[in-house]
């Protein structure tokens, strides 16, 4: 089981709430995905009247946690900012840390992440910072106190996979904190491969909804993540080599 | 603060070694072509099992330490300061309970010393004590870096573990590297072997390696004295150790030795015998376990030993030691701390190198980078 802040996942399927036709297809896809953890835009919801907020009232679920994300903020100044406004409307101090000044491709600012990042950890913030497959940025972060590190696999809605597979490697490998892959996964083999390699949880969003059939897409994505992690968990079988006699390297052992 | 004692206590002893022991062929075959491999692929590969396969092995750990290191050896050279130990160790020539003559180099002798390793061509040191904390201690060692630093351009350290606030006052004088060697984390039997001294203390002992990363040390040595006890075990320790503070400390750099017991005068049996064969698997293990670390081999082994396994996944070795303080130049008949193997000078060293196509390389950093 995943555990992040002292909160545990039977799930290790994230979910988004953008791009759906509907927000009752959304609700519907959402639960179908048995996903526990969703995060919101908080440019989307209303937060002064959020008991009326339409996106909010189909999120209302025991098992849903919800995880506002700062989209659309330029800075880290701004996303202090945006976070604390989510504190006190969603009642969460947990946050989805998305800093992009760009807006043409969303490339997440690594340097205004790590301010916003240490800053909002001091605070009391559970922060989730979407960033690059970067793994010194990564260990940066753990030092400035992140829960977790949330690098893209590829650009964010762009569906084209792990391409960084490399780089998301190396993060997995030194890192203290749960990773998880966040931005590109455009099908379930995405999904599977990421958590084959040992990703802690996956981030799905526009695969999902923008998919002609939402609720079974997010019943696919449920399995390719359950069945990545137990290939994970089981290790995989690799082709098998035979052994061999004494040869070059090691022949003077038998002088 | 956490530290690797958090980790360790989570493990037990016995248990750790009838798994590295349980391991079968398979789990061997699947630890040689997997791409990443963990600490459960470095049980299997230092385990019985794994003996059938060490030329794959070997092969692997010089494909693998190629791609990183180059055709590159590194040389260095102990020079020992003191042989004045307050500990009781039971397999050292120094212990507090051998009757030795103590010395500590003056300031003129570490300068003949110097003079002569100098001569030898090395631009690279470690520095050696035992643990004398009135005599040799943080004021002698800044002022021992001081007196050396103009003559080196890296200079390691080998002595008594020191608190972070005296790690943290030694780097502003040169210091790039030090290493500590847990001798065994056998904790049983390491309280056996340090009956008395400081040295005695485990823990601290074990959470040496905390303290250098927090003080920010550029690499750190780790390693465990073989023939204390089950050397798969003790080394599978290190390795969870080197990999804990890989994640940990991630801006250091880390080197493993694995020295085997050696004779000295009035010195001690090896309760676990580590033979050759054993040892190349071990190194090979190692590498095939985490292709950045280091691994350096002493004068502790043979010639032969040492001419093979330089590609093997070795990257640095010592070359024209002696284990007593003085030995270069002051006074060279004095007792050594153990027995040199290899007595081949380190020009001899380096053309062995040079004559299986790899480069020596006499020191591999440059305090002059920092400053
Ligand atoms: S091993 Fe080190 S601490 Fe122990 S007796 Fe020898 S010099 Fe002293």
């Amino acid at each position: 089981m995943l555990t992040i802040a002292g909160k545990t996942f039977n799930s290790r399927l994230f979910t988004g709430t953008g791009k759906f036709s509907s927000s009752a297809l959304m609700e519907e896809a959402l639960l179908a995905s048995g996903s526990e953890l969703v995060t919101v835009a908080l440019k989307r919801v209303d937060v002064k009247n959020n008991q009326q907020d339409d996106l909010l009232i189909r999120l209302k679920y025991p098992h849903i946690n919800l995880l506002p994300n700062t989209s659309g903020v330029r800075n880290a100044k701004e996303a202090v900012f945006a976070a604390q406004l989510a504190r006190e409307a969603l009642e969460t101090n947990w946050i989805k840390l998305e800093i992009h000044p760009d807006p043409k491709y969303l490339m997440p600012d690594p340097i205004e992440t790590l301010k916003a990042t240490e800053e909002l950890a001091k605070m009391g913030f559970v922060v989730m910072p979407y960033i690059h497959a970067d793994p010194v940025l990564c260990k940066r972060l753990e030092d400035a106190g992140t829960a977790v590190v949330m690098p893209l696999g590829s650009p964010i809605g762009s569906n084209k996979g792990l391409k960084t597979i490399d780089f998301l490697e190396i993060i997995i490998s030194q890192s203290n904190v749960p990773v998880i892959v966040d931005a590109g996964i455009g099908s379930p083999s995405d999904a599977a491969k990421a958590m084959e390699i040992g990703a802690d949880a996956v981030l799905v969003n526009t695969a999902i909804a923008v998919s002609n059939d939402p609720v079974k897409m997010a019943v696919a994505f449920q399995m390719a993540v359950e069945a990545g992690r137990m290939a994970f968990e089981a290790k995989l079988a690799l082709p098998v080599v035979h052994a061999i006699a004494s040869s070059p390297l090691t022949s003077f052992l038998d002088e | 603060m956490s530290s690797f004692n958090d980790i360790f206590e989570t493990y037990n002893w016995d248990d750790t070694k009838a798994s590295i022991y349980a391991k079968t062929s398979a789990d061997v075959e699947r630890a040689l072509v997997a791409s990443k491999r963990t600490l459960e692929d470095f049980k299997a590969l230092v385990s019985p099992a794994a003996a059938p396969y060490l030329e794959q092995m070997a092969a692997i750990s010089q494909q693998l330490t190629l791609k990183r290191f180059g055709k590159v050896i590194q040389l260095y050279v102990p020079l020992y300061l003191s042989n004045e130990c307050n500990n009781i160790c039971t397999y050292c020539g120094f212990s507090y309970d051998n009757k030795v003559r103590r010395k500590t180099l003056s300031p003129m002798e570490i300068m003949q010393e110097v003079a002569v390793i100098k001569d030898m061509g090395y631009d690279h040191v470690l520095l050696v004590t035992g643990e004398a904390n009135l005599t040799v201690n943080v004021d002698y060692f800044k002022k021992t870096l001081d007196l050396i630093r103009p003559h080196f351009a890296h200079i390691s350290m080998e002595v008594q573990p020191l608190d972070l606030e005296d790690y943290g006052q030694l780097t502003p004088y040169g210091l790039n590297t030090v290493l500590v060697y847990q001798e065994t984390y056998h904790q049983e039997d390491y309280k056996k072997h340090h009956p008395k001294g400081k040295k005695s203390n485990f823990q601290y002992r074990l959470e040496t390696p905390d303290r250098l990363g927090q003080a920010g040390i550029h690499k750190m040595g780790l390693g465990v004295l073989i023939g204390l006890e089950d050397w798969r075990t003790d080394c599978f320790f290190t390795a969870l150790h080197l990999n804990y503070l890989e994640k940990q400390y991630w801006q250091s750099k880390y080197s493993l030795s694995f020295p085997r017991l050696r004779p000295f005068s009035g010195g001690l049996e090896p309760k676990v015998e580590m033979s050759d064969r054993e040892l190349v698997q071990l190194i090979c293990a190692y590498r095939l376990f985490n292709e950045e670390v280091e691994l350096s081999i002493s004068t502790r082994e043979s010639s032969n030993f040492r001419n093979n396994i330089i590609k093997l996944g070795i990257t640095s070795i010592s070359a024209g030691s002696k284990t007593n303080p003085g030995g270069y130049a002051v006074e060279p008949e004095a007792l050594e701390q153990f027995e040199i193997s290899d007595e081949r000078s380190p020009q001899e060293i380096a053309k062995m190198i040079r004559a299986q196509g790899y480069e020596p390389v006499w020191k591999d950093w440059d305090n002059c980078l920092v400053k």
